[in-house]
């Protein structure tokens, strides 16, 4: 009976997914269920296939050459990587802000209008860059220059820019690929309060290198080494009480 | 090595660029005190609405003018859309393999060849295979030709500038290759372009040797109304009147060359403003 709850409750299932980068593997068997307006964080060394996983959730590995995958990914029950699979209905659910600040070389109103545009949700324009701006606790700052460059804001700014082009979309999942690694303290926190503030609004899945971060911020924590998904689960057994020896090891600074 | 000897040889190289950096500004500078000295004289509004003429005190450029107007016109239609399309496919749909790497480099070479033998393929193809004759579309096409690999080169150029973040941004929120190129990577590349273009067209403005060999007019008292017609331009003008034996129609020269060095000078800087502009919505 709880099995199923849990289950219900999973936006977005993991199944038996690996990963190769031309002969080089770099995820194994994992299995994973991200529960739905909850804060997910994946952490784990460098090179740990933590952003290699976060990729595959909105296909952004399709990308890369030379990129081999088996297992799947459910979303919604529906597998993302059937042939009939709509890409841009997909990435339109599921929005993504990168790890170092990438706004559009156009004006901060363009850049909150454009991804609805082409994907022709577009309706009231206005209203849309005010409320994705709200969100992301941007408005404020630029409301008298919305026309102005967004390459003209601070790294900060910026990020929470990406995020309010994220929101505009109106999607159910948020991946955020170490959204404050390029940042200063200061916007890491305004960040992170963002994050908290979205929290429960939309299925946030953070990848993050910094285990304090994943602390403040997330519900649930996803621990990997090596492409191999460790242990997974609340964010306070995790940091508490891990199962793992291995996470354990990470979490107290033995390694990593 | 002594220190004297040490300090002798930087010296030498020091003085030695200096002189050569003196030689070469010195005569430029000589060439356009004495293009200017020479060619005020006929400088005036007739000079630029009359057609060219036997006596020197009414000759004009009309004619020559117009021509390279409308050839410009023709090149930047033909070459832009073709040379920007060529870029786009070359870097962002061509697969990345020998062939490509093959074509890349033969685009090189095609900028570095020599104009000359652009006019040999324009009388071979525009003029006799497709019968275009000595007119002024065959002139057009045969620059258009010209400039094509280096607007290829310069849009391919500012095509890679633009950063691979911006491209994964447009695709993670769904969109497809065309839109991501139309919408994303083309605006941003296009101040880049756009300099690349007018630097090219003003090289093509003044090309003597291709059009003297497809048979442009070096008389014209007349201006080109049809895509067919024969023409003349400004560079060919300048080349008829410099090779006239009386000394006022070598004044008569500079003064085309004159308005020819203007032309340049315009061009250019819409080339500048253009960059300036647009910098602000540039990446750094």
């Amino acid at each position: 009976m709880e099995k199923k709850q849990t289950q219900k409750e999973a936006i977005l299932t993991v199944k038996d997914l690996s990963l190769f980068y031309g002969k080089k593997q770099a995820l194994y068997d994992v299995n994973l269920d991200i529960e739905a307006k909850k804060v997910t964080a994946i952490i784990g060394p460098s090179g740990c296939g933590k952003s290699s996983l976060l990729r595959c959730f909105n296909r952004m590995n399709d990308l890369v050459p030379a990129i081999k995958m088996t297992g799947d990914i459910e979303y919604q029950n529906k597998s993302i990587f059937h042939p009939k699979s709509d890409i841009t209905m997909l990435r339109r659910q599921i929005g993504m802000v990168f790890q170092s600040p990438n706004p559009f070389p156009k004006s901060i109103y363009n850049n909150i209008t454009w991804g609805p545009k082409i994907t022709g949700t577009l309706k009231n324009p206005d209203q849309l860059v005010e409320e994705s701006l709200k969100q992301a606790a941007l408005w404020d700052e630029v409301k008298d220059r919305l026309s102005d460059s967004a390459l003209d804001l601070s790294g900060g700014q910026q990020q929470r820019l990406c995020i309010a082009r994220a929101i505009a979309m109106n999607p159910d999942v948020i991946l955020m690929d170490e959204p404050c690694s390029a940042l200063d303290p200061r916007s890491t926190a305004r960040i992170e309060n963002l994050i908290t503030e979205l929290r429960g609004q939309y299925t946030i899945l953070i990848v993050t290198h910094n285990m304090q971060q994943a602390a403040r911020v997330s519900d649930i924590t996803v621990f990997m080494y090596n492409g191999i998904l460790i242990e997974s689960g609340k964010t306070t057994d995790i940091f508490t009480t891990p199962k793992k020896q291995q996470t354990e090891d990470y979490i107290t600074g033995k390694f990593g | 090595m002594a220190y004297w000897k040490r300090k002798l040889k930087e010296r030498l190289l020091k003085i030695g660029s200096m002189i050569a950096t003196i030689i070469s500004l010195l005569s430029l500078l000589i060439l356009l005190i004495q293009i200017l000295c020479s060619g005020t004289s006929y400088l005036s509004w007739q000079f630029l609405t009359s057609y060219p003429s036997r006596i020197a005190e009414q000759a004009g450029i009309k004619s020559a003018l117009a021509g390279s107007f409308y050839l410009l016109l023709i090149t930047f239609i033909v070459a832009v859309p073709l040379g920007i399309a060529t870029a786009i496919f070359l870097e962002e749909y061509a697969p990345k393999h020998r062939i490509t790497n093959i074509i890349n480099i033969n685009i090189l070479n095609l900028a570095g060849m020599p104009s000359i033998v652009y006019g040999l393929l324009g009388l071979a193809i525009f003029a006799i295979f497709f019968g275009f004759d000595s007119s002024i579309l065959t002139g057009g096409l045969t620059l258009a030709l010209l400039i094509l690999p280096i607007i290829v080169i310069t849009s391919q150029e500012a095509i890679r500038a633009v950063p691979d973040s911006i491209k994964q941004a447009g695709y993670a929120l769904g969109a497809r290759r065309w839109q991501v190129v139309l919408g994303q990577i083309l605006p941003a590349a296009l101040p880049s372009i756009m300099t690349g273009v007018i630097l090219s067209i003003s090289r093509s403005i003044g090309e003597t040797a291709p059009l003297i060999i497809i048979g442009a007019l070096t008389y014209a008292g007349f201006v080109p109304m049809k895509l067919t017609d024969s023409f003349t331009a400004l560079p060919i003008q300048i080349y008829n009147w410099a090779g006239r034996p009386q000394p006022s129609f070598h004044n008569l020269a500079a003064s085309g060359i004159v308005v020819l060095l203007a032309c340049l000078f315009v061009l250019n800087f819409v080339a500048v403003y253009i960059r300036r502009r647009f910098q602000k919505y540039m990446v750094k």
